[in-house]
């Protein structure tokens, strides 16, 4: 994140670096690659103490952040696990667990949102539909009152960790307009089924709602009042998204730079050949550059600037592109050992990729901002 | 974050007092005019004699030299009450061409590195807008190789005796000071020999040549020595040191033109690449709002401007906490490259054929003077194009600014030089 973080920042990164080489070293993630789970929940739980679920709640449901900047101090522990490609739904918790906080009802969601700060249960944001792309605000799985409550029909896939998750955040049509509402994985109707993932323990799923019942406490946002939440959760998902990518980034241009000085042919070391310097020169350019977007859209969000939605699109147009174009320019960097499944160096690509394409492409993001700058 | 000291005023108190005092004193732009930098370029010529009288007024009102030391007629605030001024003055009529260099590379570079007399005899006198100050650097046999240069001083007594020529001095005709690099001592390598003059910029032997650009500008200018005398009390920092204050001011020049500097006063956008505000009127007024290729461009140019100076705070942040080296102000100045180079694109595929004609006629040769062409109009977008690569080239090329960040910034291996540790004078030179 920023060079000038407080000494609290400093130390919550240390006490979250530490954890994750610990408990989730390249190694673990290799092996939870080839296991049924990209995740153990015992290890989240561990993680949630750390008070990683926690910093983008309002203080009102409980949350507490470092700084009193809550999504500043999120995407502290997204960068830490992008530099180790770490699995785990911090985005999806995050995200909804800030949702919830910030509904209307917020007391009925109060024992969920305890359980998602203590690593207790998992959510989602169960946004994108089968055959659509980036279209958060036009869903086409359909609510319908029954009684005080909604039956809720139709599709979601791409779903992040949607295997693991207990609840998933979801947008659909009721009558009066696009509406959310909190639906539990157990909830009669639902059937989760996962879906072969490019990342190798970001999981995806596809969730089927068929005429699954949600009572009126079960709403997030009614209809009518949608909109601000939702660019709220883009903020955020953004965010947290990018600094985990500006993480990976980070550490395959640290490994890239050292392997530079290492690497030999003709007799020097390719760090010596202008040619290479000058890609390297580029290189640190644009990670400086995403670094400082990503950090831009995460004060932003945390302080509910005017400009946060505008700056979400700006951070997540740049920093996807630019991410994969640096991980991509350091695997030719590499050479063949570049495109072997042996080198951790696809892990990075993998989660970059990931994370260009989800929550909106760089294009769709471009299409948003063309949108909130009025062209 | 910058550390607020007790006894400097705080920001927003003194927003609010620049505010008050901008509205009651300095000329308002006229609502034809788009900003600051335009009413400037519409001046031609006679924009050096209004910066002047623009500088005095905002001296008189106690808003020069907002980061200079209270010692040197400066306010010895901080960079926050700069940004918090330039946000204030942006619908004002400011001298922003006293920026760069006089302000930012200049002045800054002779707080840095001069002698208490000549700080006392320039810098106040830079902050009345009594004087403009200029760099003598680069040279017609190159400019990247900055420690090559061949311009002669003799010692002669009590004075150096000039002999040479320098190149690329923006506004050296309109200037009364230069900083200029000239070789003292041919026979130690090309860095030790090299020593750091305050020369008046109009006196007898030195003659000014203006050049014209592919824009049409005339800012441009070469300047030749023909025995000019300069008192060796004159000399910046120690005779044959002067490569360290090249270096300083060089540092100082990648900040300024990658946008960091903190000496720059007055609303800053460059005359490259139209504001997106400007981009997104040209879309409407050419009928393209509904064109998705078009909306994705502009959100594209938007994004770019955005970044920059969301990387410009980032950088500044590093480079202040020691995170980053001085070196990296390279960083900033190689997006600027990029960037405009980038922005020019867009401007050309946006506005598509529209940029191939303006309102007023050009001069003979389709050549356009740059006050005929209003920014933001299809030929301005043209002209930008035409001068695209100036992006990338003044303020030290990209090409250097690469060798910058990957030599200092990240360790990597100096480039071969032949002339290291070879007595200048046995210095292969081209014809």
């Amino acid at each position: 994140m920023d060079f000038d973080i407080s000494a609290d920042q400093k130390l919550f990164r240390a006490t979250t670096r530490e954890f994750l080489e610990k408990e989730m070293p390249l190694d673990r993630v290799r092996e939870l690659a080839g296991s049924g789970t990209g995740f153990e929940r015992g290890w989240w739980r561990r993680g949630s103490e750390l008070g990683w679920n926690s910093m983008t709640v309002s203080s009102e449901a409980g949350g507490d952040s470092i700084s009193g900047e809550g999504v500043v101090d999120a995407c502290i522990v997204a960068e830490e696990m992008g530099r180790l490609v770490s699995p785990g739904p911090l985005l999806g918790v995050n995200v909804v667990a800030a949702a919830l906080s910030e509904a209307a009802n917020a007391a009925d969601h109060a024992d969920t949102i305890a359980a998602l700060m203590a690593g207790e249960a998992v959510a989602s944001w169960a946004v994108y539909e089968p055959g659509h792309g980036w279209a958060p605000l036009a869903p086409t799985v359909q609510a319908t009152t029954d009684g005080s409550g909604y039956v809720l029909s139709g599709v979601k896939d791409r779903v992040d960790s949607g295997d693991q998750a207990d609840y998933f955040l979801v947008t659909a049509a009721a009558p009066d307009g696009p509406a959310q509402f909190v639906v539990p994985a157990t909830a009669p109707g639902v059937t989760v089924t996962p879906q072969q993932s490019l990342d190798l323990v970001r999981r995806f799923a596809r969730v089927e709602l068929d005429g699954v019942a949600v009572p009126g406490t079960g709403v997030v946002r009614p209809a009518g009042s949608i909109e601000d939440a939702v660019n709220r959760q883009i903020q955020i998902a953004v965010a947290l998204q990018c600094a985990e990518t500006a993480g990976a980034v980070e550490r395959v241009f640290e490994f890239t730079v050292q392997w530079a000085f290492d690497r030999y042919t003709f007799g020097r070391p390719l760090a010596s050949y202008q040619a290479l310097k000058h890609r390297f020169a580029d290189m640190k350019l644009w990670l400086e550059a995403c670094q400082a977007t990503t950090s831009a859209a995460a004060h932003a969000a945390s302080q509910r600037a005017d400009d946060a939605d505008e700056l979400a699109s700006v951070a997540k147009s740049y920093v996807g592109q630019r991410a994969t174009d640096i991980i991509q320019d350091c695997v030719q960097l590499h050479g063949g050992i570049g495109v072997t499944w042996e080198h951790d160096i696809h892990l990075y690509l993998r989660r970059a990729t990931v994370n260009r394409v989800t929550f909106g492409t760089p294009g769709e993001h471009r299409r948003r901002l063309a949108d909130i700058l009025g062209v | 974050m910058t550390q607020q000291l007790s006894d400097i005023e705080d920001v927003e108190s003194f927003r609010l007092r620049a505010r008050a005092w901008l509205a009651g004193n300095m000329p308002r732009l006229a609502p034809g005019q788009p900003d600051s930098l335009e009413a400037m370029v519409q001046l031609g010529d006679a924009v050096w004699p209004r910066a002047r009288e623009l500088q005095r007024m905002l001296y008189e009102g106690g808003f020069a030299g907002i980061c200079f030391p209270r010692e040197y007629g400066g306010l010895g605030l901080t960079p926050a009450h700069q940004r918090a001024f330039n946000a204030e003055c942006a619908r004002y009529e400011m001298p922003l061409v006293l920026n760069t260099p006089t302000f930012s590379i200049c002045g800054a570079t002779i707080l840095d590195m001069a002698s208490e007399e000549q700080k006392r005899q320039h810098l106040p006198a830079v902050i009345r807008g009594d004087e403009i100050l200029v760099q003598f650097l680069s040279e017609p046999r190159g400019g990247s190789d900055l420690a090559g240069a061949t311009t002669r001083a003799t010692r002669d007594g009590d004075v150096f005796v000039l002999n040479g020529s320098k190149i690329w001095s923006s506004g050296a005709y309109a200037a009364d000071w230069a900083l200029c690099l000239a070789r003292t001592d041919w026979d130690a390598p090309k860095h030790r020999g090299l020593t750091m003059f305050l020369v008046k910029v109009h006196q007898p032997g030195i003659e000014i040549k203006r050049i014209k650009q592919v824009g049409g500008s005339t800012e441009f200018c070469q300047e030749f020595f023909d025995d000019v005398q300069v008192p060796a009390s004159d000399v910046v920092g120690e005779v044959n040191g002067g490569w360290a204050v090249a270096s300083r001011q060089l540092f100082h020049e990648r900040n300024a033109v990658g946008g960091g500097s903190p000496y720059i006063s007055g609303f800053t956008r460059t005359r490259r690449g139209p504001g997106t505000g400007a981009l997104i009127e040209g879309v409407r007024t050419t009928g393209q709002s509904g064109d998705p290729r078009v909306r994705e461009l502009v959100a594209e140019a938007h994004t770019i401007s955005r970044v920059q100076q969301q990387l410009i705070s980032r950088i500044s942040a590093g480079m202040r906490t020691g995170a980053l080296p001085p070196p990296a102000a390279a960083i900033m100045r190689l997006f600027s490259g990029e960037s405009a180079t980038r922005l020019s694109e867009i401007g050309v595929e946006v506005m598509g054929s529209n940029t191939v004609v303006g309102e007023a006629a050009g001069g003979p040769g389709g050549v356009v003077p740059p006050e005929a062409s209003r920014v933001g109009e299809g030929l301005d977008y043209g002209v930008s194009f035409l001068m695209r690569q100036a992006g990338s080239l003044g303020g030290g090329s990209t090409e250097m600014a690469r060798n910058v960040i990957s030599e200092r910034v990240l360790g990597m291996p100096r480039e071969y030089a032949a002339d290291r540790d070879v007595p200048f004078s046995q210095v292969r030179q081209g014809r």
